[in-house]
């Protein structure tokens, strides 16, 4: 019965979005009156699981699901939701988790509801709150099947302390030739960065800019806030950043804490990609740009003037609060 | 080397979102629908294997009468021809289920689809099919060569990107970066007078159920005025995020 969540890790750390699923998960648990129960891969000590209410642990170890491996993270997933009798799956929204899902989700003959934003509404009938039309609008939506699968929207429900026992326990799934018909060749990712879907803070530039040699100040301002970096559509389209930064309807979505718009009009499909993020700051020279109507703080001002300005002011913040 | 494209017909981008039946139901009067936009990458590339490698493709959309333009206009852009599965798409999997069937039956190589449609958001149906198919699966794919019966796929993930290599029957979820902005194709005279000839083949559906319903629409709440700082006094902007959004 055991509520069962899938925790991601990178050498040995778990995500953030692997603690926000956690936390999520023992809610739902609480609510079912059942315990949680995490899958991990690969990982020596799971005890962080520990402080966000996860009663167990099954780890794998094995050596072929080093890199992740959708179809065969899909077959060791449903394995464990047998294993332990589970009757709702919780997944995050990163790319590795919504490519598993789906594929979970035919495996276990279970509906699947994804960008959820709340706890289940109800849990007979099993209702949950997820956006749709790309933050556009909210769709409450019904999961009839008796396995539910839920991904959680990163970054919608937040940290929550609990503390559990994380007991854990290796588990060795049966895996087939075909699990591997998928092979990963290559990994190019960069180190130590921050991606756009983990970040809490996100900077983003847009045609504002003018070019991409006045992006010095935008990384500047990005390493001072630890913020992941962004661009608006036309940004990328002239090569000034690369496609994995575009964000809106078209491109990443993003629900961070803070997601400050540098020279960004505020198109509609721009903003319905990252309506989501809970306080947002817009930097534009224009008093008559969309985005004022869509942000919480804004300076109307050049921000080749101010952005500099305000880095300055960040590091000194950063100093005497650290 | 036989490929299906999957069309869902979305909301044009710039559309306002309202609803009708007390929130049950997507308002679709002056809504102008389109091709969904990661449906286009993965039709563009589709129209490149045909050209370069003498692909036959077709495109499918599970959906009513009102979703025929939209399939028109995928045939303008240069598909052979098009099937419209006559039901209305009511969840991810049951439109997984569709699109199996024609899939199977129509034996076909490379099944492409979009990450995510635009209304729906779902970002479930190429996995469904890809698992109802026994299917290989590359999601977010943002680069694919064939050769022969073997792929290779370039996948977006969270930070970076990663190469891999499977074979056929495959079934790719794509995005932008998948085909260049400048290569996506705006249907010309020729293209929409040939598009009127080509068969738009209208099939009756399988017998399927659905694992999910959406109950009820909302509107996101009002948001609050806009709080204006002066360009002067950035050290107040730092307060704000600080004591009153707590979020530095
Ligand atoms: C189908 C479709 C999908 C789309 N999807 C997306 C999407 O996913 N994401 C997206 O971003 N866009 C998307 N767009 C594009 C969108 O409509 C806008 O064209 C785009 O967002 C504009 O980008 P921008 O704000 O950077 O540029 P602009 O609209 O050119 O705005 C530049 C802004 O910078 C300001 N500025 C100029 N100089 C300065 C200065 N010195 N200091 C401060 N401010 C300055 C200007 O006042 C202006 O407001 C899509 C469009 C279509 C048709
Ligand atoms: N009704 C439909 N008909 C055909 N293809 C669809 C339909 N709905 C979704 N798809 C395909 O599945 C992709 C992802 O859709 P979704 O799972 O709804 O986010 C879309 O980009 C389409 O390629």
């Amino acid at each position: 019965m055991s509520v069962l969540v899938y925790t991601e890790s990178e050498e040995g750390k778990f995500k953030k979005a692997s603690l926000e699923v956690a936390s999520y998960a023992k809610e739902v648990a609480q609510i079912l009156q059942t315990t949680v129960t995490a899958v991990t891969f690969n990982t020596k000590d799971a005890s962080e699981l520990k402080n966000y209410g996860v009663d167990k642990v099954l780890n794998i170890t094995n050596e072929k699901l080093g890199n992740f491996n959708a179809e065969a993270y899909a077959d060791v997933l449903k394995q464990a939701a047998e294993k332990e009798g589970s009757k709702v799956v919780i997944l995050s929204q990163s790319a590795n988790s919504k490519y598993v899902a789906p594929l979970l989700a035919v495996h276990l003959n279970a509906g699947y509801a994804s960008n959820v934003v709340n706890l289940p509404e109800s849990a007979d009938p099993f209702m949950v709150k997820r956006t749709a039309f790309t933050n556009k609008a909210f769709s409450h939506t019904k999961i009839d099947t008796d396995i539910k699968i839920i991904g959680l929207s990163n970054n919608s429900f937040g940290l929550r302390e609990n503390q559990g026992n994380a007991t854990a326990e290796e588990f060795t799934p049966t895996l087939s030739e075909a699990d591997f018909s998928v092979k990963v060749i290559n990994v190019d990712k960069a180190k130590d960065k921050v991606t756009i879907a983990d970040a809490d803070i996100v900077v983003s530039g847009g045609r504002g800019l003018k070019g991409p040699e006045n992006w010095g100040m935008i990384e500047d301002l990005a390493e001072t806030l630890g913020a992941a970096l962004a661009c608006s559509k036309p940004v990328s389209d002239m090569g000034w950043r690369p496609h994995s930064e575009h964000v809106g309807q078209t491109g990443k979505p993003v629900a961070s804490n803070l997601y400050i718009a540098i020279g960004i009009s505020g198109a509609i499909q721009h903003l319905a990609g990252v309506n989501a993020s809970k306080v947002k700051v817009v930097i534009n020279n224009d008093p008559e740009a969309p985005f004022f109507k869509a942000a919480d703080y804004g300076v109307v001002g050049d921000a080749f003037e101010i952005v500099p300005k305000l880095t300055e002011k960040l590091k000194e913040f950063k100093a005497k609060n650290a | 080397m036989k490929i299906l494209v999957c069309i869902s017909h979305v909301p044009d981008t710039t559309s306002k979102i309202n609803f009708t039946d007390n929130n049950t139901k997507f308002d679709t009067s002056g809504v102008q629908f389109v091709i969904n936009p990661n449906d286009e990458f993965g039709l563009t590339r589709a129209m490149w294997f045909k050209e370069k490698q003498g692909a036959t493709v077709d495109v499918i959309n599970v959906g009513g009468p009102e979703t025929e333009p939209t399939l028109r206009k995928a045939l303008a852009i240069g598909a052979d021809s098009a099937i419209r599965v006559n039901t209305p798409a009511t969840d991810g999997f049951q439109v997984a289920k569709q699109l199996a069937k024609i899939a199977k039956d129509g034996e076909y190589d490379l099944i492409i689809a979009g990450r995510e449609s635009l209304d729906y958001n779902g970002g479930m149906v190429p996995g469904m099919l890809a698992a109802l198919l026994n299917a290989n699966f590359v999601n977010t794919c943002i680069g694919l060569e064939v050769e022969g019966e073997k792929a290779t796929a370039i996948r977006e993930i969270d930070g970076g990107k990663e190469t891999l290599t499977t074979s056929f029957p495959l079934v790719i979820g794509t995005q932008k970066g998948l085909v260049e902005e400048s290569d996506l194709r705006i249907p010309n005279m020729r293209g929409i007078m040939q598009a009127r000839k080509k068969p738009l083949n209208v099939v009756e559906p399988v017998e399927t159920t659905t694992q999910t319903s959406i109950e009820k629409f909302e509107k996101p709440a009002p948001r609050g005025a806009i709080k204006l700082i002066d360009a002067d006094n950035l050290d107040e902007l730092i307060n704000l995020l600080h004591n009153e959004a707590k979020v530095i």
